[in-house]
């Protein structure tokens, strides 16, 4: 299938062009969780996408699926709801950095314990970008934000991290210079049968680059392409030369966990066996 | 007729069992009865009360406003819910914990129902069901026979007949 | 067949959740209406249902509006600190007309409070809660038995309406136990049906009504692919924030209730016939009025209780006829005043309404509220 092809049937007819601006990476990742979905062929039908409030969070409304667009941090709770109200659909959550691991933090954690079947593509731009181009939990210690003019004094979570020690089955991330990569692990994902968090590493040149100097979109594509190592290569580096890259690619997967909602139809029956 | 009744003591005795307990077997009877509660935050400890009221006719208020019996079974229990006991209300007290009888002109029963719980049926828990078969006695306030039946309904299988010699053992205390 | 029982009003709701074909309880523990978790937890696995303790309350809103969009009846359970944080949510239910129940058993507050007291002190939060113009629809049980007709009578108008239905119960009928008659099996309770699409998949319109202004609802994974947000829509269901947009969504969500009061507000008249004086009074504070009433009767004073069951939307057109109908009105709340602003609004000055507060942490006994009848009545 070819873009035009993919567009044409994943895209809602009417809703494209998309709020996000020029250069943003946000239609990249977008792109992706189409590429993922195509390649399992996945029926429409059977796909629920929630989002929760930001920039990245509007793509709910351009997919072709059951979806909802609900409010700021609260993606994941209404995601478990449907996922297990109907553990038939396939449930994707996209989010963005502030809306997943600021605001909706606690409910990333509890999601990822639970280890409930569904995968969390987080667009992280390291910004809000909605709002203009406030700091997140995301944005790198020192840099610039409009809520911190003199650089932020906060340091950033790796997310990837945090939700593998709260309990995630499966943890990756890619960039939108990597992004064949980016498809094939949210696919991946997908077929996971557990919490799946995907990091895709998106750039924000109106919110975030231009406050941090970082250049254009393209500017900001090629930072990607120089910071990140697939995991691998990146562990053979030294600590010192780790400084400032990330690691992509399958980050963490663990095997043999019970998924939540198989563990509730065991608990059900139980309880009826029990009578 | 009305009949208003306030079993009060320490969190953990079993009082709003033993209060759930009466108004069922008031049910039982064919009657209507409202059970209703207060305690404080802690789950153990702490004063307090089930009240039960039981009529044939229509209850609306489900609180204790007349209490025509006030079993007190902590001392801080008999001091805290004994202000509105009139004359005409019986009290009964757990002769264990309660040294200090509070101010009342009417009927007083000093019991030794914990006491007689670990004496002869080795657990101070059965305490509860021992204070309803007294108060039972008392009062008249249930038939015998659905007292017997509303404890047999929520106790665990296997205690029933214990739990039928505390019945016996409370109506003894006051016969 | 019947069962006779003797159950708290916390465990009746849970008797009508079942009856009412409940198969989803999103929730977090709270004093006092933590009983409804804990027994829906037990129950309802066993008629393949699913209950989630959450992570805060907030989360469970999320929960069971998730569960909602699946075409599951769905409940939440909690009072007042929860309340306030679940307000988020019940306004994205609002907007995006998500039939849903949640039972607030309420406490004394503001804050923490008194969670073992009883209060009523969230009627106006009930009402206003949320931000923005919204309609939703609040019932107050003042029996156990009414908690169980009531929870089944929230799913009716939730599903009929699409919108959140708050259970507004207080601890005095939470925590109460009385006699409660209740069939043998739920079978032959009749259950709400959410309105489905009628036109094929790619005709639907999300949001597109017929005269009952109520649009239809197809559950995810039917065929109907919507789109659900809490942003001003259109019809289609998706963003659009222009002034005629956000006017039509607006008056709307407000006709689907307000062309429909006569079914959805319920009050319930206590020796009205002839009576000259009223107390007006709901929940666990109307358990007082009633036996004052009767005490006031006996002395040959001609008052009767007038006891709204649904507490929003208003009973706008049955207190302005009580206005018309009696001498002096009184109105009778666990909390400092807030129904009776609405009740003053109504009689418009035409009689005079006096307030009895109890926001003490106890309810009145019904000797306080005869004698404060005694005392405005005069």
């Amino acid at each position: 299938m070819n873009m035009e092809e993919m567009i044409d049937k994943y895209f809602r007819p009417g809703r494209l062009p998309h709020i996000w601006c020029p250069g943003c990476g946000n239609g990249i990742v977008t792109g992706c969780i189409v590429k993922a979905v195509a390649k399992l062929d996945l029926p429409k039908d059977n796909v629920a996408v929630v989002s929760g409030i930001g920039c990245s969070s509007r793509a709910s409304g351009y997919l072709d699926f059951n979806t909802v667009h609900s409010a700021h941090g609260r993606a994941l709770p209404v995601a478990t709801g449907v996922k297990l109200a109907d553990p038939n659909l396939n449930v994707i959550v996209v989010t963005g950095d502030g809306d997943a691991t600021a605001i909706g933090g606690n409910h990333l954690i509890h999601a990822a314990r639970r280890n409930i079947d569904m995968t969390v593509v987080l667009y992280n731009n390291n910004i809000y970008g909605m709002t203009g181009g406030q700091y997140s939990p995301l944005t790198p210690e020192h840099s610039k934000a409009a809520t911190a003019p003199y650089g932020t004094i906060e340091r950033s979570f790796d997310i990837a991290e945090l939700v593998k020690a709260a309990g995630a089955t499966f943890v990756a991330r890619a960039t939108t210079f990597h992004a064949p990569m980016l498809a094939d692990l949210i696919a991946q994902g997908i077929e996971h049968k557990g919490f799946s968090l995907i990091e895709a590493v998106t750039a924000c040149p109106i919110s975030f680059g231009r406050q941090n100097k970082m250049g254009g979109p393209a500017d900001m594509i090629k930072w990607q392409r120089d910071h990140a190592l697939p995991l691998a290569a990146f562990e053979k580096l030294s600590e010192e030369q780790k400084a400032g890259k990330f690691p992509i690619g399958v980050l963490y997967k663990a095997e043999g966990v019970k998924e939540y909602t198989e563990a509730y139809d065991e608990l059900i029956a139980a309880a009826q066996g029990g009578k | 007729m009305k009949k208003e009744l306030r079993l009060s003591g320490t969190g953990g005795q079993g009082l709003i069992l033993a209060g759930i307990i009466l108004a069922e077997a008031a049910l039982l009877d064919g009657k209507l009865a409202i059970q209703s509660q207060s305690y404080g935050p802690e789950a153990r400890g702490g004063a307090s009360k089930s009240e039960v009221i039981i009529s044939d006719q229509a209850i609306h208020f489900p609180k204790v406003t007349n209490p025509g019996l006030l079993l007190a079974m902590s001392q801080e229990a008999a001091q805290k819910y004994s202000h509105d006991l009139t004359s005409s209300g019986i009290l009964v007290t757990d002769s264990l914990f309660v040294k200090t009888l509070p101010a009342h002109t009417g009927k007083v029963y000093e019991l030794p129902i914990t006491h007689t719980a670990k004496e002869v049926l080795g657990k101070a828990l059965f305490a509860n069901i021992i204070a309803l078969g007294a108060i039972v006695q008392l009062t008249g306030i249930v038939s015998e026979e659905s007292i017997i039946k509303a404890v047999l309904n929520r106790v665990p299988k296997g205690t029933e007949e214990v739990n039928k010699k505390a019945i016996q053992l409370g109506m003894e205390l006051v016969k | 067949m019947s069962k006779i029982l003797l159950l708290q009003g916390n465990q009746a709701v849970v008797e009508g959740a079942i009856a009412a074909g409940v198969k989803f309880f999103g929730g977090y523990p709270i004093t006092p209406s933590t009983e409804v978790a804990e027994s829906l937890a037990e129950k309802l696995p066993k008629v393949g249902g699913k209950f989630i303790q959450m992570e805060d309350e907030i989360a469970s809103m999320g929960a069971i509006i998730g569960a909602s969009l699946t075409g599951k009846k769905v409940m939440t359970a909690t009072s007042g600190p929860g309340f306030s944080l679940k307000q988020e949510l019940i306004g994205y239910a609002c907007m995006a007309e998500i039939p849903l129940v949640i039972v607030n058993v309420q406490r004394v507050g503001p804050s923490t409070g008194q969670p073992t007291s009883p209060s009523q002190g969230d009627i106006m939060q009930a009402r206003w809660g949320t931000h923005g113009d919204h309609w939703l629809i609040a019932l107050t049980p003042a029996s156990v038995p009414e908690c169980f007709d009531l929870t089944l009578r929230a799913y009716a108008l939730s599903e009929k309406y699409r919108v959140p239905v708050i259970l507004l119960m207080d601890e005095v009928i939470g925590h109460m136990r009385e006699k409660i008659e209740l069939p043998d099996n739920y079978d032959e309770i009749p259950q709400a049906e959410r309105k489905l699409p009628t036109c094929p998949p790619e005709e639907f319109k999300a949001y597109a009504t017929d005269e009952s202004l109520v649009p239809a609802m197809p559950p995810f994974g039917s065929g109907y692919r919507w789109h659900v947000t809490g942003l001003v829509h259109d019809e289609t269901g998706f963003p659009k924030g222009t002034p005629a947009a956000t006017l039509a969504a607006t008056n709307r969500q407000h006709d689907k209730l307000y062309n429909n009061l006569d079914d959805i507000v319920e009050v319930e008249n206590y020796e009205m016939d002839d009576a000259e004086y009223a107390i007006v009074a709901f929940g666990g504070a109307a358990r007082a009025a009633y036996e004052a009433v009767d005490m006031a009767r006996a002395k040959g004073m001609k008052v009767g209780l007038v006891r709204p069951i649904t507490i929003w939307p208003f009973a706008e057109k049955q207190m302005k006829a009580l206005a018309g109908k009696v001498k002096h009105i009184m109105v009778h709340e666990l909390n400092y005043g807030q129904y009776v602003l609405e009740v003053e609004r109504a009689v418009a000055g035409k009689v005079p309404v006096t307030l009895f507060a109890k926001y003490d942490n106890e309810p009145a006994s019904p000797a306080e509220v005869f004698a404060k009848m005694e005392e405005a009545f005069k």
